[in-house]
């Protein structure tokens, strides 16, 4: 069969005629008979055929009969050929498909009564379409033995319901590339188990549900779902997943009797995630209907607080903040915006801090995670977004993937790596201080040494002009300022490389050639290469290899930055950063600066604001009195946590707007209770440029409001009158003022999301970026040279520290340390420790540590493992119990303001 | 599931650098296409499969230990309990059956006062009833290991069995 991206490519374009049901089709080589029928709207019955695996032929309910041809056919796996008349629906095809069900059904125990799926259930829709006899043939009694499932909190497998389609055992492997299930046994013994019945939590599975959603009847299902509402009862409601970048489209399904989300699914077909969706998207979804969310304002009275209408708590807001600003001047005041709320809450929170509150200092966590990236290839290239699209992934003949651990932390896009590498379609070069799933299938894996990159990526441009691998004619033509370059790299050669960032130089030189010679290669990085104090320097690196081999500007190949929230490229796009108005209009631009004071009839400042930790120096030192947060939690999240808690506490007033009361929102003054992504109508731009819907599934709890409207009641009772309609009115206003956003509008995006740059209504998006020229014109060469991290391990403090995320939890924890599976599945954090250290510390697997640095100390596991080298420990910064926050430093890279997250020295002691 | 520090894992680690070695000639390494022969090495090196055996073989290669349970459990030949040393097989096909294979088999039973499917406590025999061994002709018929013994009566029956240590 021909992968079908290959026939999207345009390759083999040729069709083929044959008829279905008397219907002349057009079809694509390589189609199979039922994927033919599909597009077309015929329907045959099928139990084991999903469109994103491999035919399997096992449940054989699509038989069709074919002219000229013995017996029956499989449709599912008989590939559609010229001329082929093929019937879908015969008397003798009905009787046959009738007797199989009867078949499927004595070896299953239909008690349809109170099965959750009910309603949900391709079995129980084609026993009565057939009208089956359930009595025909004798129930057989399914086998029992060891269920791997047993006891976890997330999934549940009923063996008596299972029809042996191999839609999980396939999509595990297939699509997950896991693989941690299989068959056990044979004829009608056959279940689905894990390697030796391994319980499931403690096999290799990743708990992404796949499975469960792959499943046509109940035989596998959430765990939490059962008796929360049958499937004919549930309304779907399709949103955007709040988590990561990737913007998973996912259907919410809800019990309206009881406001509940039972279960989260999605479809094959959607984009970007073909029906796909992580651990989090699928099992992390409960924190919605929490009993301890934010149900009314909440204002501090000597030290606690007590609950206040909207009116007292809004009046109360806007007064102080007037009276700040009258005081000390608009530069008092500051606003942090949120990339996990929408579009238009950003939009409408930027617009605050500037036009009512008169200052640019308007920020969000994108300041943590990818400044650097937007400075960094906005000076290279002219705009700081992905330059590809997500799906050009599965295709794209090199990935190198540089500080990003795509498969926990992007999950989605780590499936779609691993499968074009199962699938030979691509060769993958990682470079990473630990060991990462992406390792494991990688065919090198550079183990550079933390805060090394400028090094290593210098040697790899040296190496590829050393093999006069460097394309000339496009450094020629759409570049400037490579000699400097050259020059930069020239001492950088990689035996010199070698000795700085340890990896072997033969090493460097085979990525070097690899990533080259690839017809198109693209880079994939995330935090590992931006949270440095050099993190410009990093992205500055990375665009010169991407330039100096012409791998800019054209389909699968580029440089693709993963954002990390769900709406960290939409909140950036709107402009909560203290530089850029909405659309990267920057706020000295006299043109922008009166184009904007026009259309919002206000007063606005021409200078950059603050950033997020100037932010908090200035609230420290009493600059900065009186500070806004919305939808962030910078007493988890901001380097250097202690010195976070006294900037707070210096402030004369802090509101924080939450769904719950954040480890933050305890230091606030007032705290307003906003609405979560599930109870919102709006927009999020995810990590490709798309500009998705996120849709009102459920109510909200008590009084919580849209922060957009919670934002524009402060605006107004300070004297500046804002109000929209709805969320739709803020998108309208949005596209009026920002040129990337000019055509889109709610009834555009309402299927499918539209990539950015968008200008007018006629433009059908962007997929990739800079195709004939840069944004800025010429790409632009930036020489880049090794500067260490701030803070390096000495005698005091031997280990470098590096920080990150994992699968199962999301960021401050706020959202998934409240969900069940999640929690249940990670409970603490743990530090990871390599076995060679643990052995000379004495310390046992599992045993308790304290981690101590110049600036704090947290006490937890040791987990000893080959994940981190010699030298290093890791710690992820989910947890407030030990966060990781604690020992970071705050050293800031000098363009970006980005906090050097990944590199700090810190001693390690036993405890007890 | 056995406890893995009773089991000698340096006979694993024979097999595989033996599988290893021979795959290497053909400019390649042991992957999952390598599974079957591969498991029946181990079968023989141990008498049986120890799933401890199999998950370290699996860390070593990449094969993922539910490939390798699937196809234990789907082909009779693999056992993940400890096995026999010798493994007597008795043919329940047709020409057998009128030939009165049912004597034979209770013949064996009896003289090593076991059941169907059970392992003698002296691990010396498993005795397990099949369908047909293709050897009509013989009937009615065993196999011990690799040797057939045919045209049987249940008397011939202790002397075979004393045959084997």
């Amino acid at each position: 069969m021909i992968p079908a991206n290959e026939v999207r490519r345009g390759k083999n374009v040729d069709t083929i005629t044959l008829t279905i049901d008397g219907s002349e089709l057009n079809a694509e080589p390589g189609q199979t008979i039922i994927q033919v029928a599909e597009a077309n709207g015929i329907e045959i019955p099928r139990l084991c055929h999903d469109p994103r695996l491999t035919p399997t032929g096992a449940c054989r309910l699509c038989l069709v009969e074919i002219e000229g041809q013995r017996g029956l056919h499989t449709a599912c796996t008989r590939v559609a050929e010229p001329g082929m008349d093929v019937r879908t629906s015969t008397n003798e095809i009905r009787e046959t498909r009738k007797t199989i069900i009867e078949l499927l059904l004595s070896e299953h125990d239909p008690r349809c009564t109170t099965c959750d799926k009910d309603g949900d259930c391709l079995l129980q829709d084609y026993a009565y379409e057939y009208q089956i006899d359930e009595t025909r043939f004798p129930s057989i009694p399914t086998h029992a033995g060891a269920n791997y499932t047993a006891g976890n909190s997330a999934m549940r497998y009923d063996a008596a319901k299972c029809v042996r389609c191999m839609r999980c055992v396939k999509i595990c492997a297939e699509v997950q590339g896991v693989e941690a299930l299989t068959l056990r046994d044979r004829a009608g013994s056959v279940a689905v188990t894990t390697g030796f019945d391994t319980p499931l939590y403690d096999s290799p599975c990743e708990v992404c549900g796949q499975c469960v959603s792959a499943c046509p009847t109940a035989a596998l299902y959430e765990t939490a779902a059962a008796g929360q509402g049958k499937a004919k009862d549930l309304v779907k409601t399709r949103t955007t997943c709040p988590y990561c970048g990737v913007g998973c489209q996912l259907d919410l399904n809800v019990n309206v009797a009881t406001g509940r989300i039972v279960r989260v699914t999605s479809s094959p077909g959607v984009v970007p995630n073909d029906g796909n969706a992580c651990v989090k998207g699928r099992f992390g979804m409960d924190f919605v209907g929490k009993e301890d969310r934010l149900t009314q304002p909440l204002i501090k009275e000597d030290g606690a607080f007590r609950t206040a209408t909207w009116d007292e708590a809004l009046d109360l807001v806007a007064t102080r903040f007037t009276e700040m600003k009258k005081q000390h001047g608009p530069d008092a005041l500051a606003g942090l915006s949120s990339a996990k709320t929408t579009n238009e809450d950003n939009y409408v929170m930027q617009k605050l801090v500037r036009a009512v509150f008169g200052t640019n200092n308007v920020d969000h966590c994108a300041r943590l995670c990818h400044a650097s990236t937007v400075a960094g290839l906005a000076r290279a290239f002219g705009s700081g977004a992905m330059t590809n699209s997500i799906e050009e992934l599965r295709r794209t003949p090199l990935v190198f993937v540089i500080g990003s651990n795509t498969t926990e932390c992007h999950p989605v896009i780590g499936i779609l790596i691993r499968q074009a590498v199962a699938a030979g379609d691509t060769t993958l070069v990682v470079a990473d201080p630990r060991k990462i799933s992406l390792t494991d299938i990688a065919c090198c894996h550079l183990r550079h040494r933390p805060g090394t990159d400028v090094t290593l990526i210098n040697a790899m441009i040296h190496a590829i002009i050393e093999e006069g691998l460097e394309d000339k004619a496009f450094i020629e033509e759409r570049t400037e300022d490579f000699e400097a370059v050259r020059e930069a790299v020239a001492e950088c050669s990689p035996e010199e490389a070698a000795k700085i960032t340890g990896v072997d130089a033969d090493d460097i030189r085979r990525a070097a050639c690899l990533y080259a010679q690839a017809p198109s290669a693209s880079i994939v990085y995330s935090m590992g290469i931006t949270q440095h104090s050099t993190g410009t320097d990093n992205v500055l690196s990375l665009a010169n290899l991407a330039m100096v081999t012409g791998n800019v500007g054209k389909e699968c190949a580029g440089v693709n930055p993963l954002r990390g929230q769900n709406n960290v490229q939409g909140a950036c796009d709107l402009g909560a950063l203290p530089n850029v108005y909405s659309g990267y209009q920057k706020v000295d631009d006299p043109d922008i600066h009166a184009k904007f004071e026009k259309a919002w009839n206000a007063k606005l400042d021409d200078k950059a604001g603050l950033t997020v930790v100037e932010i908090m120096n200035a609230a420290a030192q009493k600059q900065v009195r009186g500070l806004y947060i919305m939808g962030e939690n910078p007493m988890i999240s901001d380097p250097d946590i202690n010195h976070v808690r006294e900037a707070l506490e210096a402030l004369d007033f802090l509101v924080v707007q939450d769904i719950f009361l954040t480890e933050t929102a305890e230091l606030a003054d007032v705290v307003l209770p906003a609405r979560s992504f599930a109870e919102k109508d709006g927009t999020f731009t995810n990590t490709e440029r798309r500009v998705q819907r996120v849709r009102q599934a459920v109510a909200p709890p008590g009084d919580a409001r849209d922060d957009w409207s919670i934002v524009c009641d402060v605006a107004t009772r300070m004297g500046y009158a804002m109000s929209y309609k709805d969320a739709s009115a803020i998108q309208d206003e949005i596209a009026a003022l920002t040129p990337i956003y000019g055509g889109i509008t709610y009834d555009r995006i309402a299927d499918v999301g539209l990539q950015w740059p968008c200008p007018d209504s006629g433009h059908p998006g962007t997929q990739f970026l800079h195709e004939g020229a840069f944004k800025r014109g010429k790409g632009k060469f930036h020489p880049v040279r090794f500067l260490p991290p701030k803070e390096m391990p000495d005698d005091e403090y031997p280990f470098v520290l590096t920080t990150g995320r994992l699968l199962q939890h999301w960021h401050t924890g706020t959202m998934t340390r409240r969900c069940e599976v999640l929690d249940d599945l990670v409970p603490h954090g743990t530090l990871e420790l390599n076995p060679a250290d643990a052995e000379k510390l004495d310390v046992a697997p599992g045993s308790t540590v304290s981690v101590r640095s110049r600036r704090g100390r947290i006490t937890l596991p040791a987990n000893v493992t080959e994940r981190v080298g010699p030298g290093t420990v890791f710690l992820t910064f989910h947890f407030k119990e030990h966060p990781a926050n604690a020992l970071t430093i705050a050293a800031l890279d000098p363009i970006a303001k980005i906090p050097e997250f990944k590199v700090c020295a810190v001693r390690i002691e036993k405890v007890g | 599931m056995s406890c893995a520090c009773e089991i000698d894992m340096s006979l694993a680690g024979g097999v595989l650098d033996s599988m290893e070695e021979k795959r290497r000639g053909e400019g390649r390494s042991v992957t999952t296409q390598d599974l079957i022969p591969l498991l029946q090495e181990v079968q023989a090196a141990y008498g049986y499969l120890p799933p401890p055996v199999l998950v370290w073989i699996s860390e070593q290669t990449g094969i993922p230990t539910s490939r390798m349970y699937g196809v234990i459990t789907f082909y009779s030949q693999f056992y993940l309990e400890p096995h026999g040393r010798h493994t007597i097989r008795c043919c329940q096909g047709t020409a057998c059956h009128v030939k009165g294979s049912k004597r034979i088999g209770e013949a064996i039973k009896q003289e090593l006062d076991i059941e169907e499917g059970g392992t003698t406590d002296d691990m010396r025999y498993t005795f397990e009833a099949v369908a047909c061994l293709g050897t009509c002709f013989l009937a009615p018929v065993i196999m011990i290991d690799n040797d057939y013994y045919g045209q049987l009566t249940s008397n011939k029956i202790p002397a075979i069995l004393a045959s084997y240590d």
